[in-house]
């Protein structure tokens, strides 16, 4: 057991290190969690950040992320690598463990942000490492001039595609509607691309390789024609689930299975508990917006204990 | 502080498949944020593990010829090696206790 802290912050992306600077700055001393291998959040994964503001020539996701630890740090933080393992919120003295120790604190901030969502098809997990990615600049390079194909129809699934070209012969887009979900800016390079194209109305039902993949099962939806897709690597970008089973069973979750917050604030079900960033937003989803989230976070435990006099 | 050895096409054959201990092998590369961040994982592995375990890093940019030996095609993968065979593989970035769990036959 340790001393009650003011505050603890779950996750580290942009949203829990905003919350951590602005924490560090009011001199809350905020211990952040920033996960063992996840510290940095989606971003890590990511190459060229164009939009976020004061970035006028772009800058990669995982240096935008150093910067912000970097920032959080100089006022103070507490920042350790380490993976949450349990929580209890709901009492007025919050217990956290970690590394099997447990910490204390008055407020705790939630911004655990989310994970990669899957298929579900046979084949995608045992062929997971060989040739079925979520991660195309740390796998796209073992596809040189290969024929390859991307799964989702989102920025992040343009993104890979347009990545991928770098590298692969042909890359297919395979989504399940007819028209993208990508923002305009996206989905006009992707289609300005020789190397991409689309198969529309379209999904993987499955995996197919033994060693390596070499194909996928489509069906599509419009038809009910189902084909066989030669290609070697698939790249799943179907989108995101929150990361909330730490406190699933603690904390009100919205239908979607975020967790709900008293927009505007980012209050959550529990006293003093705050959520913030992708494990809160369904809609937005953006560098900027879980860094303003984390921002209001930090605000609004300060008011927290400010009004309860810690 | 043991200090985690780098290893090339070059020396795979010595360093690795010769070696009397288990060897983890991480493929890992510059452009690779998982594998950044396994990094301090393996570092502490190797501290306080090396007696029991080596624990190396395998740059593929620079080292293409191995991966492809070994059908590596996903960043970071870790393949334990022992009498110059690969009897464990992992694939992704894992927490240090999934790790220790993982690969509790060898430590």
């Amino acid at each position: 057991m340790s001393d009650v802290r003011n505050v603890i912050i779950i996750g580290s992306g942009p949203a829990g290190y905003t919350a951590a600077v602005y924490a560090a700055r009011a001199e809350l001393r905020p211990l952040v969690f920033e996960g063992s291998i996840t510290a940095g959040g989606a971003l890590m994964n990511t190459t060229d950040v164009e939009n976020f503001p004061g970035f006028p020539d772009g800058i990669m996701g995982p240096d935008l992320m150093d910067h912000m630890r970097k920032q959080a740090e100089r006022f103070g933080a507490e920042l350790v690598p380490e993976d949450v393992t349990s929580v209890d919120l709901a009492k007025p003295v919050k217990e956290v463990v970690a590394g099997g120790e447990t910490f204390l604190a008055h407020t705790i901030i939630l911004s655990t942000g989310s994970g990669y969502r899957e298929l579900g098809v046979p084949g995608e997990k045992e062929l997971s490492g060989r040739g079925t990615s979520w991660c195309a600049t740390c796998d796209g390079f073992f596809f040189r001039d290969q024929d390859i194909a991307v799964a989702g129809g989102g920025d992040t699934a343009m993104e890979e595609a347009l990545f991928l070209t770098r590298f692969a012969r042909s890359v297919t887009v395979i989504h399940r509607r007819d028209e993208l979900r990508a923002s305009r800016i996206m989905a006009e390079r992707a289609h300005a691309n020789d190397k991409i194209s689309f198969l529309w109305n379209s999904e993987v039902t499955a995996v197919l390789g033994e060693e390596r993949v070499t194909g996928l099962s489509i069906l599509n939806n419009k038809t009910g024609e189902s084909s066989t897709l030669d290609v070697t690597g698939l790249f799943v970008a179907i989108g995101h689930d929150p990361r909330v089973e730490l406190f699933d069973k603690q904390i009100e979750l919205d239908d979607e299975g975020y967790v709900k917050v008293d927009f505007p604030s980012t209050r959550t079900s529990l006293e003093g508990v705050f959520a913030a960033g992708d494990v809160v937003d369904h809609q937005y989803r953006q560098a900027i917006t879980a860094a303003g989230t984390g921002c209001a976070a930090s605000l609004d435990a300060e008011r927290y204990l400010a009004e309860r006099g810690n | 502080m043991s200090t985690v050895k780098h290893v090339t096409d070059a020396t795979f054959k010595e360093e690795v498949l010769a070696s009397d201990k288990p060897v983890l092998v991480d493929f890992w590369a510059d452009w690779c944020g998982p594998c950044k961040q396994m990094a301090p994982v393996l570092d502490k592995l190797a501290d306080e593990y090396g007696d029991k375990i080596e624990i190396v890093k395998l740059n593929t940019d620079q080292n293409p010829e191995t991966p492809r030996n070994y059908n590596v095609m996903s960043l970071p993968t870790m393949n334990v090696y022992k009498g110059g065979e690969v009897v464990k593989q992992l694939i992704g970035a894992k927490p240090k206790r999934v790790l220790e769990k993982e690969l509790a036959d060898f430590l």
